[in-house]
């Protein structure tokens, strides 16, 4: 049992809810009090130790239906789907000892076991004949979509379907008919053990499957990706967004050790006639970063821009204020569109503003000059997300300067390569004198590399 | 433990709150049986107003346990919640027993004599009698147990629940100037949090984690049943299937169990016989908190008492 139980949580770590020994341990110690008798009130047992969040929850219930419903024959209760799992060691040597099933075939007498077991239909004997194999097999290390064949090929081994071979070969030549019944349910067995091995596939190797996917979306380009995969980056951004909240939404406040503050000192001690029983130290206040977001959603990058403007609004509690503005060939703000709508109608709205046109970065520039140059305050940082590549028009340099020197920072990310920087009609060069940073970002990774330096460079 | 007599089994729990007018769904049981059984604290989330807190009156009163609660706000810190110093009345003691103190260090010659002496009394000014216990400690000095309530543990800081960790594990707490105190007998502890923000992974593995969601309509009719006994069973049906069909809309604030209990109230005060759309739009606000909400609902509300009613006769 405790065998299963270490499986379960395996498969529940493949699900996605983080356990660690301790909520085992827990959880052990909670069912080893309920018991098994019950499956709802184990079901809600796992659900109370194991699941933190109510998404969690949701996820190991599913988890615990897949893993305790086996592909298994309707007779037996559902409680004896983990029992007779493991009860069963007599038959775990599957091809040597000889069967002592109640065959009902007269030719049956010199089949090897599995032969023997599957002409009986004995359902339950084959149930737990594959758990067994599946055991031996260590099926639970499943981790890829690729490994299907390899382990039901190791499974059927382990059921000994090289005597089985041999009895059909043998059943061929003497008994055609029978042959013919245990050629059937061979065809039968196989099809179980793969439908068991793809379970056990979407057991184990879920976060394993979704780390890979994550892993490529990652470092797929932005402003290349298919559109169907789109729904997925935006769930990989929510995810980074969600990492550096946490990385960054820590207490602001950090104490200055050593550096009595003695004006509350003081005044918190008046009532007892200054006589200082409780201290008050100077404390240091970080600024929440402010942030000003220029996106191009011209052409190509407007993907990249998209992605980013979604990371950037979704940075509620690190980041204290940000104003995003759109531009191609003109120059408009976008904050609110973002923040009242949902990610798909912003962008589509954003983009039937401002999306047409040929970029023209000079012009752009000029516009948010002439507007919004106030906005800019020395603690702001200010991002420029482009491939600065604006027709041969003017690209108006001095506005970019304008803007560094009013700003605590200025981060130019461009998703195109450092190698076609300057080429054509790109005007990276003679930005990028005037700007802090100067940065690739072409994929999520990149992104989420920068947006973190961003942050970071207030703490 | 010498209290298994009533939480024996997951059954005897749930008549036990039951018997307290808290009608437990099977999972709230298993929780507060489990939390009984291996000593964890549980963690209760879920919208406003389903009975978290509730929950620890029922299990105090059902078990005839004391009830400390805390409740969290932010800025709270361990001198509310854990204990304090009592400074005034050390002050007072040092000035009255100044002469007593001037006679004990008389004897001494120098300086260093009289320093050596004042040692010897030991830490007199630090002991148990100077400590203010706060209800973190009140809980764990309960000779018979007692419920713990930390109440809206989400809207505390995020250092205040890493004070909390010692006492949720180990039933016990440090004081740097007596030692640690460790609970006489361990006190139930029920938290409760609104997820206004998320609690830290320490916290979260040291409790049971119990989501109470709105219940189910039978379950909401039994509440609804063994709180406001007065109201008849059509009517009954009638206003459950009502809120169950408020609650499929989308609103900024659902109701929850207990405005479907005020509503309840209301309706035995007003003597309806049965749920009409004229009373339903005058008492209303009884159950919506918000104007945008009522307005929401307002063209929806005749609608709604047709598909009741229909469900009320065919199960009625």
């Amino acid at each position: 049992m405790r065998e299963n139980l270490h499986r379960f949580f395996r498969a529940a770590r493949g699900a996605g809810v983080r356990l660690s020994p301790a909520e085992s341990i827990d959880a052990m110690r909670a069912v080893s009090k309920v018991g098994f008798s019950d499956r709802t009130v184990l079901r809600d047992t796992f659900l109370l130790t194991l699941a933190k969040t109510q998404d969690e929850k949701k996820a190991l219930g599913d988890c615990f239906d897949l893993f305790f419903d086996q592909p298994e024959p309707s007779q037996p209760p559902p409680e004896d789907s983990e029992t007779d799992r493991s009860d069963t060691p007599e038959s775990g040597a599957a091809s040597d000892t000889p069967g002592d099933a109640d065959g009902g075939d007269d030719q049956a007498q010199d089949l090897g076991q599995l032969a023997q077991m599957l002409l009986s239909q004995d359902r339950n004997a084959m149930a737990a004949a594959i758990a067994n194999a599946s055991n031996a097999a260590s099926l639970s290390d499943i981790r890829y979509f690729t490994q299907r064949g390899i382990f039901s090929g190791r499974i059927l081994d382990q059921m000994g379907i090289q005597r089985l071979r041999d009895d059909l070969d043998a059943l061929t030549a003497n008994n055609p008919a029978l042959a013919e019944r245990l050629q059937a349910a061979l065809d039968g067995l196989r099809d179980t053990v793969r439908e068991t091995v793809s379970q056990a596939l979407m057991l184990y190797g879920r976060e394993e499957a979704e780390n890979l996917r994550n892993e490529i979306l990652r470092n797929a380009p932005l402003s290349r990706i298919e559109p169907r995969q789109v729904e997925q980056m935006r769930l990989l951004i929510r995810q980074i967004a969600r990492r550096l909240r946490e990385r960054y939404s820590k207490p602001r406040k950090r104490q200055r050790r050593g550096h009595l503050d003695v004006r509350r000192t003081i005044r918190r001690n008046a009532a007892w006639g200054g006589v200082p029983f409780l201290t008050a130290w100077k404390r240091r206040h970080r600024d929440k970063p402010k942030i000003i977001a220029l996106c191009d959603v011209s052409g190509s990058v407007a993907r990249v821009s998209d992605f980013f403007l979604l990371l950037i609004h979704s940075l509620h509690e690190v980041v204290s204020d940000v104003r995003s503005f759109a531009f191609s060939g003109h120059l408009i703000e976008v904050s609110d569109i973002l923040e009242s709508k949902s990610p798909e109608e912003a962008m589509a709205e954003i983009m039937s503003k401002a999306g047409f046109g040929s970029s023209d970065y000079g012009n752009s520039f000029a516009d948010f000059e002439h507007e919004w140059m106030n906005a800019i305050t020395p603690q702001t940082t200010v991002i420029i997300l482009g491939d600065a590549r604006s027709n041969n028009l003017d690209p108006r340099a001095d506005i970019l300067r304008r803007i560094g020197e009013r700003s605590k920072r200025l981060v130019w990310l461009n998703p195109e390569g450092r190698m076609a920087w300057g080429w054509g009609d790109s005007e990276m060069p003679r930005y990028s004198t005037f700007c802090t940073v100067v940065r690739q970002c072409a994929t999520a990774q990149q992104l989420e590399r920068a947006v973190s330096d961003i942050v970071a460079s207030y703490q | 433990m010498a209290d298994k007599g009533p939480t024996a089994s997951i059954e005897a729990v749930e008549s036990g709150l039951a018997a307290q007018g808290y009608i437990a769904s099977r999972q709230i049981a298993t929780a507060v049986y489990l939390s009984q059984q291996i000593d964890k604290p549980i963690l209760v989330e879920g919208p406003a107003g389903v009975g978290k807190t509730e929950l620890a009156k029922a299990i105090a009163a059902w078990r005839g346990l004391k009830m400390i609660r805390l409740q969290c706000y932010e800025g709270l810190d361990e001198a509310k919640a854990l204990y304090e110093w009592k400074y005034a009345k050390q002050l007072l003691y040092t000035q009255i027993l100044k002469d007593k103190l001037g006679e004990v260090l008389g004897g001494a010659e120098t300086l260093h004599d009289a320093l050596a002496q004042l040692h010897d009394f030991g830490d007199v000014f630090f002991s148990k009698e100077f400590v203010e216990p706060r209800p973190l400690l009140q809980a764990l000095e309960q000779p018979a147990g007692c419920v713990l309530l930390i109440d809206e543990i989400d809207k505390s800081d995020a250092e205040f629940e890493s004070l909390l960790l010692e006492i949720l594990s180990d039933f016990q707490v440090t004081i740097p100037e007596l030692g640690t105190v460790t609970a006489v007998a361990a006190p139930t502890v029920i938290l409760t949090s609104n997820s206004e923000r998320d609690l830290g992974d320490a916290l979260k593995r040291r409790c049971l984690h119990l989501h109470i969601g709105f219940p189910e309509q039978k379950l909401e009719e039994r509440i609804v049943e063994s709180r406001v006994p007065g109201i008849s069973q059509t009517l009954r049906k009638q206003m459950v299937g009502f809120i169950h069909e408020v609650r499929s809309l989308d609103l900024k604030k659902l109701p929850s169990v207990s405005e479907t209990i005020d509503w309840a109230r209301v309706l035995v005060l007003l003597q309806a016989p049965e749920l009409g759309s004229e009373i339903v739009k005058d008492t209303l606000n009884v159950l919506l908190k918000y104007e945008a909400d009522i307005e929401a609902t307002l063209p929806q509300v005749s609608t709604f008492i047709a598909k009741t009613s229909r469900q009320s006769v065919v199960f009625g």
